[in-house]
Parts: C-alpha cells; structure tokens; sequence
C-alpha cells in the first residue's frame, strides 16, 4: 500500500507537468493575444527547451532522480498495481504506441497542405555587385529626390517604409519593412541596390524558392535614380547602412 | 617491457584467428580499388590533366571531405592536448603534486597514439590532393613552395621533440632533468603551433586569396601567406582544438571512469573527467569571441561570401550551429552541477537556488540564441505572421540578440565553476563581505550592461554595433573574469574548508555527459568546417581558380549533415580505436594487480546507464 501511494503521489512530476503545459498554452494561446501566432517550429523550439531544462535540474541528485522518474518507473512497471491505476497503466501502454504511430502516419502521409520552408532571404549577391558604393553625393537635394523617387516607385508595397502600402496585403510574402531593424539596417547599399535594379527574377538560385514580387527595376529606372532612392529609403526609414567605415 | 612485448604477440594472435577474415576484406578492397585504378591510368596518359575521380567510392570530393575532416580533428587534438599537458606538468611540477604529472603523462600517451594516425591521415589527404586535383596542386604548390619545404622541417622537429618528450618522462623527472623535460614541452608546442599555422595559410588562402605576381617565390609565398583570414582563422583553431583536446580527453575519463573496477582509479579518472571539461570549458569561453572576429573579417574581406554564410544557404548551418553549442553550454553546466552536488556532501542543498537560477538564464538565453531570423513556417503560418519573420519574436533573430546572449551564457558557465570553485569552503578573511559584494556587484553590473548594450545595439548603425557595442560586451565579460578569479583565489587561499571535495562519486550520467560533450564539440567541427569549406562555392581559390570539376555544386543541407554525421562517427570510432591501443598495457598491468580497492559487484552498473547505489552514496554524504 505504500509502494501504491507513492506511486499515486508523485508529487516531483505534478510541477514539471505544469510547466510544460503552461509554457505550451502561454506560446499558442496567451503570446498571440498581444502578437502575431508562433510557427509549430518555434513552440517545438522553447519546448524542447524547457522539457530539458526539467530533466537537467531533475536529474542533478539521486534524490531528486528517484523523486522525479521513481513514479514513472514504478507506474510503467506495474509492480504492486491494482484496480484504477492497473487499468492506467494499460491504457498508457496501448494509447502510447499507437499515439506515435499516428504522429508518424500525419508526417508522412500525403498531404495538400504545402511544406514548411525555410527560404533564403538574404541570399549572396552576384560578384559584379559586391563592393560598389553610391556614387551619388549624400545631399538634402539627392535625399529629397530619392524620397519622391521611392513615393513613386517603391510606396504603393512599401508605403511609409514600413511595408504597409496600398498593395502591400496582395502579396504572400509582404513587402519588407525597412523600420524594422533586421531588414536594410543589415545591409550594404550595393546590396540593395543589386535587389531593386535585378528584381525578384535576379534572384540566383540559392535563393530559392522564388517569392519575390519585386519589379526589376533597371527596366525603368536609371542606375542613378536607384541610388537616389536608396538614400532616401535609408534617410525615410532612420536606418543606416552597413559600413565598415 | 611486458606490456610492449604484449602488443606483437596479441596482434600475431589475431591474424591467426582472424587471418581468413583479413585476408577476405583485403581482397575486398583490391576489388574495389581495381576499376578506379584503371580510370587513373586512363586520366594520367591525357596531356594535362585537370581532375581524376574515383566515383565507385562516392566521388574524388567525398573521398577528400571525409580524409580531410578525419586529418583535421585528428590533428585538433594532437595541437590541442599538448598545450594542457605541459600546463599541467608545469602546476605538477610548482606544486609537488604527483597527480598533475601523472595526468599530463596520461595526456601525452594519448598523444603519442593519435600523432602517429594524425600523419598518416595527413599523408593520405596529400596522396589524394595530387592525384584528384592536380591542376590545383600545382598551382598551390607554384606559391607556397619555400612553405612545404618549412612545414617538413616542422614536423621532423615536432617529431623528435614529441619522442624525447613522451620517451623522456620518466627518466627525466629530477631537478635540471625536469626542467629540461619542460622546456621539451614549451618546444613541443611552439613546434605544434607553427605546424598548424602553416597549412592554415594553404586554407585560407583558398578562401581569401593575395596574388602577387611579381617578386621572389617567397615574396609571393609569405604575400600569399598574410591572407586577410589566416590570423583570425589561426585563433579561431588554437583555442578550438584546445577545446576539442579538452573535452576529448574528458569523454576519454568517462568512458574510463564508467569501467574502471577500482575505487583508486575511479577517483583519478573521475578527476581527469573534471580537468577535461574545465579545459574545455576554459577554451569554450573566449571561442565565441573569436569566432565572431572570423566572420568579421569574412564579411569584411568579401560581402558575397560573408552574406553566403550568415544570410544564404549556409546560413541554416548557424541555427544547426547554434543548437550544438547550446547543447555544448548546457552540457558542460551540467557537469559541474552534478560535481556541485556530488563531489560536495551537503552542497546540493545550499546550491539548489542558485543552480535553478542559473539554468533558467541559461535556458532563456539559449531560446534567443536558436531562434532563427526567418523561421521554418508552413504558408498558413507565414500568411498568419506576415512573412518568415515573426513581428516580436524575430528581434531574436540578429546579432545584436545573439551576441548579448553568448555573452550572458558565457557569465553563467564562469559563475557555475566559481560556485564549484568555493563550494565546501568558509571565508575567514575580514573583509571578505566586502569582496563578496565588489564581485556580485561586478557581475550584476556587467549583466544590466550587456543587455543594455544588446536592446541599445538595434538604434544605432551596424558599423557601430560591430566595432563599438559588440566589442564592449566582450570586454566586459572578460573584466568580470580577470576580476573574479584573482579575487577568488586571493579569498579562498585564506578560506577554511567545511567540506572536503570527495572524488569517485559522481553518477554515471555525469560520465555520459563528457562523452556527450566531446560528440557535440565534434559534429561543431565537421560542421564549421563544411561551412568554411563551402564558403568558397564554386571556386577552388575563391575568384581565381574556378572549381570546374563534375562537383562544382553546393550539396544540399540535408546531405551535408550526413557527411557531417559519418565523419563524426567515423572520427570517434577512430578515437575509440587508438585510446584503447593506448591503454592495452595498462588492462594488463590491471588484469594482474588483484582486487585491492575494488568497487563492489553490483555498485556500478554504469554502462546499462542507471546508477542507484552512486547515486545514493552521493545522497548519503
């Protein structure tokens, strides 16, 4: 009967178990509440995490080993099991098999439902682009120029640099956000000077899979023209670019 | 005597018994071989021959990734241990303290076992290079010749300082003799080091290329040499194969540890076990640092290759990259808990907080540190996010959040071997509230900073982050180490042990966490070292000689961590190999010293994994 209700006990799993659920409904259901929803990627991610933070920290002493795995152990053995617990324990050992086989079944099975990717955002740009640096002068003129150029051209995806533009919401992918700190504040200006004279069909192959819907713009604009827009797409966004200077 | 005697004899005894199944595979690997050598004579009788391939063994690029790779780690280790072994003798040899000799004497044995494989890999990566790529070969060649030529004197010089080194130990043990046999030591790794600077120039000038065409052969050899990565490269590798030596030989303790059946050797080896993996830990601390002066350098050096590694197809490498490590963190705080809580008798009550703390900042930092910048998402999760990038989450995504992150890592796993440090020991120096307030207020000052520094480095323009913010952040962490450490051991030399540390108690668990470390800190390795390799895409010598075999493509991912995967298994198969031919004499000498000492039957079941009477020994004390 001891043995028996040690096992029911098992009281060292009850706050582990916790904070596994907890973390898992804070990250699918209370985070996008204030933000966009998390990939299954991401959760997997910090779940993985904390399950092995709970076994690091359960695991530092015999005591706290035996505390945490004696109930499993001791539930998945049977030993000394009767009436409602036995049943458990059956359960447990013909619903986990069958609950993997079926994870393993969704995986592989044939679906309409597209892949996750991981697509190359920033891929390398091709040789003759590396290096280059603005040729235009940084003036209040050019920048001005370079703003009007970019409300013409650039605003009707970008908007207000921040890839909220009238067309924004008809493309999967959205247009980039140049406020946001991890798009042009990480790159040189030849950089992207390369994406908005080449487009998203100058993308190379590493770039794959294509989903750029941006307009390869030396079809229309002037090389200049492009710098100009550069600056003042820097200069709109309060962003500087990537120097080594 | 006996023990060397032994090897012949066992080795006759097995070609006996297994002289059919030898003679079989050899046939084998004739067989094999016998086309591919037909399609080199075919080759060479062509004029100037660019290329030779072997594609019934996977491919001429295959064939050098794996020798390449398995050359690479071997000689990691063999640079890398004799740095710790001569320290080692050094505090041996200050202090008086027989263990430290023994257990550099122990390192070297290792080392002369592995030197051996080392070179014959090397000669193999050579035969190879020449005969798959010859218009390379010799176009490196034509620069580096007057290099060669120093290599070679290198490494008979290495050669003969190692045998006098290893040969010499015991004879060389008093007065002058000890000395000299340190100054042996010094020598071996000034020889080791210049062995390994010097086809880091072949390498990185593949990768970072200055041609001269004018001038003397050495002109252009030492122009060729000065390439803008061999420096950062040369760092990066010294303090990596400290860190692979490091945790090698502490894999090398566990496995020992876990099968060892005296209680004497149990102590040593869980005491080698420690050493090992503070070594590693102590090289794993500055690595970052230097590894992000590697890629700065890239970047700055070449746009393309830098953006191919950190933004392109290689960059799914760094998030592979950064789960390793974190493993690599987690792995090594583990162990020193477990010896917190182990080698300490009542220890683990009083550290419980602080450890939990300590996991829970370490957990935290490795979710931003593996959080990539676009995340793998399905259409509808992308759709849902606005794109791969998450609108509060993928702040985690850049340099800033990552470089703030390693260097809190790097706080707490200094902080987890501090604690280890005083753990059973009482200050009785007056003022020592005092240092303990000066150093908690050093360390909390320095975390608020590195943060401070981390959110700040979104404002400001990259060239600041890189050259100013990223720069500060590692100072800072190495002024919390040069501050705590000295102030430590001035505390504790007057401090009064309550606690004395007990050897020979840790669980099994602890054991596979070594073995755990050195496997991560090798697939990190073959990993980096696709990444390096790969860097250079299509080109031989990056912008000069273009790569225009069958093989001039990037591999998948997927297919690249394979190779990655069979080189690390096949290296510690190879590890495996050459430690227990090290130590066959010593289970000789074991087989005839008796049952003095032994740890009971049944008191160990380590390799089955599970350890209850350790771990309840350790609850006891």
């Amino acid at each position: 009967m001891k043995r028996k209700g040690r096992a029911l006990k098992g009281g060292a799993l009850l706050s582990p178990a916790i904070l596994i659920v907890g973390m898992y409904l804070f990250l699918k259901f209370v985070l996008p509440l204030f933000t966009a929803p998390l990939p299954a990627s991401l959760i997997f991610l910090y779940l993985a995490l904390t399950v092995t933070g709970i076994l690091i920290f359960n695991t530092l002493s015999g005591g706290s080993m035996e505390a945490f795995f004696g109930p499993i152990f001791r539930f998945l053995s049977g030993d000394g099991q009767a009436g409602p617990m036995k049943v458990a324990r059956l359960l447990v050992l013909i619903l986990f098999p069958l609950l993997v086989g079926w994870q393993t079944y969704a995986s592989t099975a044939p679906s309409d439902h597209p892949p996750a990717e991981n697509r190359t955002i920033h891929p390398a740009p091709p040789g003759e682009f590396v290096g280059l640096s603005n040729p235009v002068p940084n003036t209040p003129e050019n920048v001005m120029m370079g703003k009007g150029l970019f409300a013409a051209f650039c605003s009707p995806c970008h908007g207000n640099f921040d890839g909220m533009g009238p067309a924004a919401k008809g493309f999967t992918p959205p247009p980039a956000n140049f406020v946001d700190p991890g798009t042009i504040a990480q790159l040189q200006e030849s950089y992207v000077f390369w994406r908005i004279k080449n487009g998203g069909v100058g993308l190379p192959i590493e770039g794959m899979p294509w989903k750029s819907a941006m307009p390869r713009w030396e079809v229309e604009l002037k090389d200049e023209q492009i710098w100009k827009i550069i600056m003042g797409e820097y200069d709109g966004a309060h962003q500087k670019p990537r120097t080594w200077e | 005597m006996t023990t060397h005697g032994e090897h012949p004899r066992r080795l006759i005894s097995l070609l006996r018994r297994r002289g059919s199944s030898l003679a079989g595979l050899l046939s084998l690997i004739g067989l094999l071989l016998a086309p591919a050598l037909g399609l080199a004579q075919e080759a060479s009788s062509a004029a100037a021959v660019a290329y030779r391939d072997i594609p019934q063994l996977g491919g001429s690029r295959n064939i050098i990734w794996v020798i390449a790779q398995q050359h690479l780690l071997l000689a990691g280790f063999v640079l890398g241990v004799p740095i710790f072994a001569w320290v080692c003798e050094i505090v041996g040899w200050k202090t008086g303290e027989k263990r430290y000799d023994k257990l550099a004497k122990e390192f070297t044995k290792l080392l002369t076992s592995a030197y051996a494989t080392t070179a014959l890999f090397g000669g193999i990566l050579l035969f190879l290079l020449i005969g798959f790529y010859p218009k390379l070969m010799n176009y490196l060649a034509d620069i580096f010749f007057p290099s060669f030529v120093v290599y070679s004197a290198l490494f008979l010089l290495e050669t003969v300082t190692l045998y006098l080194y290893w040969y010499g130990w015991d004879t060389m043990q008093g007065g002058g003799m000890k000395v000299l046999h340190l100054f042996l030591g010094f020598l071996l790794n000034v020889f080791a080091f210049f062995i390994m600077i010097v086809p880091n120039s072949w390498a990185t000038f593949q990768a970072s290329p200055v041609v001269i065409t004018e001038g003397s052969s050495l002109a252009r050899a030492w122009a060729a040499t000065w390439n803008p990565t061999w420096w950062p490269v040369n760092v990066h590798r010294l303090i990596a194969n400290v860190v692979l030596g490091g945790f090698i030989c502490g894999a090398y303790a566990g496995v020992r540890y876990l099968s060892v059946t005296t209680a004497e050797e149990r102590d040593h080896y869980d005491w080698m076990g420690y050493v090992g993996n503070f070594i590693g830990v102590f090289g794993m601390l500055p690595l970052p640092f230097a590894g992000y002066w590697l890629m700065r350098e890239v970047y700055q050096y070449n746009q393309q290759m830098g953006i191919t590694l950190m933004g392109g197809f290689l960059s799914w490498l760094f998030i592979l990259q950064a789960v390793l490590i974190g493993a690599l963190f987690l792995g090594a705080n583990y162990y020193f808990w477990l010896g917190i809580t182990h080698r300490i008798p009542g220890a683990e009550a009083k550290y419980r907080k602080p450890i939990m703390a300590m996991l829970i900042i370490l957990l935290l930092c490795l979710g931003v540190w593996m959080t990539p910048h676009s995340l793998v998402a399905s259409l509808e999760e992308a759709q849902k996010m606005g794109g791969t990038h998450h609108p509060l989450l993928g702040v985690f995504g850049v340099m800033s959040a990552k470089m703030t992150v390693v260097n809190l890592m790097i706080l707490v796993t200094f902080m987890s071997f501090v604690i280890y440090w005083r753990a059973g020991k009482q200050e009785t120096a007056t003022w020592a509230k005092v240092a303990n307030a000066v150093m908690g207020g050093v360390l909390g000052i320095a975390a608020i900073v590195v943060i401070v520094l981390g959110v700040w480095g979104y404002f400001v323009p990259a060239i600041v982050r890189i050259n100013t913010f990223s720069v500060a952040q590692v100072l800072i962490v190495l002024f919390v180490m040069l501050t705590i450490t000295p102030l430590t051991a001035v505390l504790l030399r007057s401090a009064r042990t309550t606690t004395e540390m007990v050897w020979g108690r840790m669980p099994p668990r602890a054991g596979y966490a070594l073995v755990m470390n050195a496997v991560m800190v090798i697939l990190l390795m073959t990993l980096m070292g696709y990444a390096r390799s790969s860097s250079r895409v299509h080109w031989h010598i990056y912008g000069v000689m273009r790569d225009s075999s069958q093989y001039a493509y990037s591999p998948a991912l997927g297919y690249a961590a394979a190779f990655m995967s069979l080189n690390t298994f096949m290296f510690c198969m190879l590890v495996a190999f050459i430690f227990w031919v090290a130590t066959m004499g010593d289970q000789g000498k074991a087989t005839g010293s008796g049952s003095k000492g032994k740890v009971p039957a049944g008191a160990f079941p380590a390799m089955a994994g599970g350890s209850p009477a350790l771990d309840e020994t350790g609850r006891k004390g």
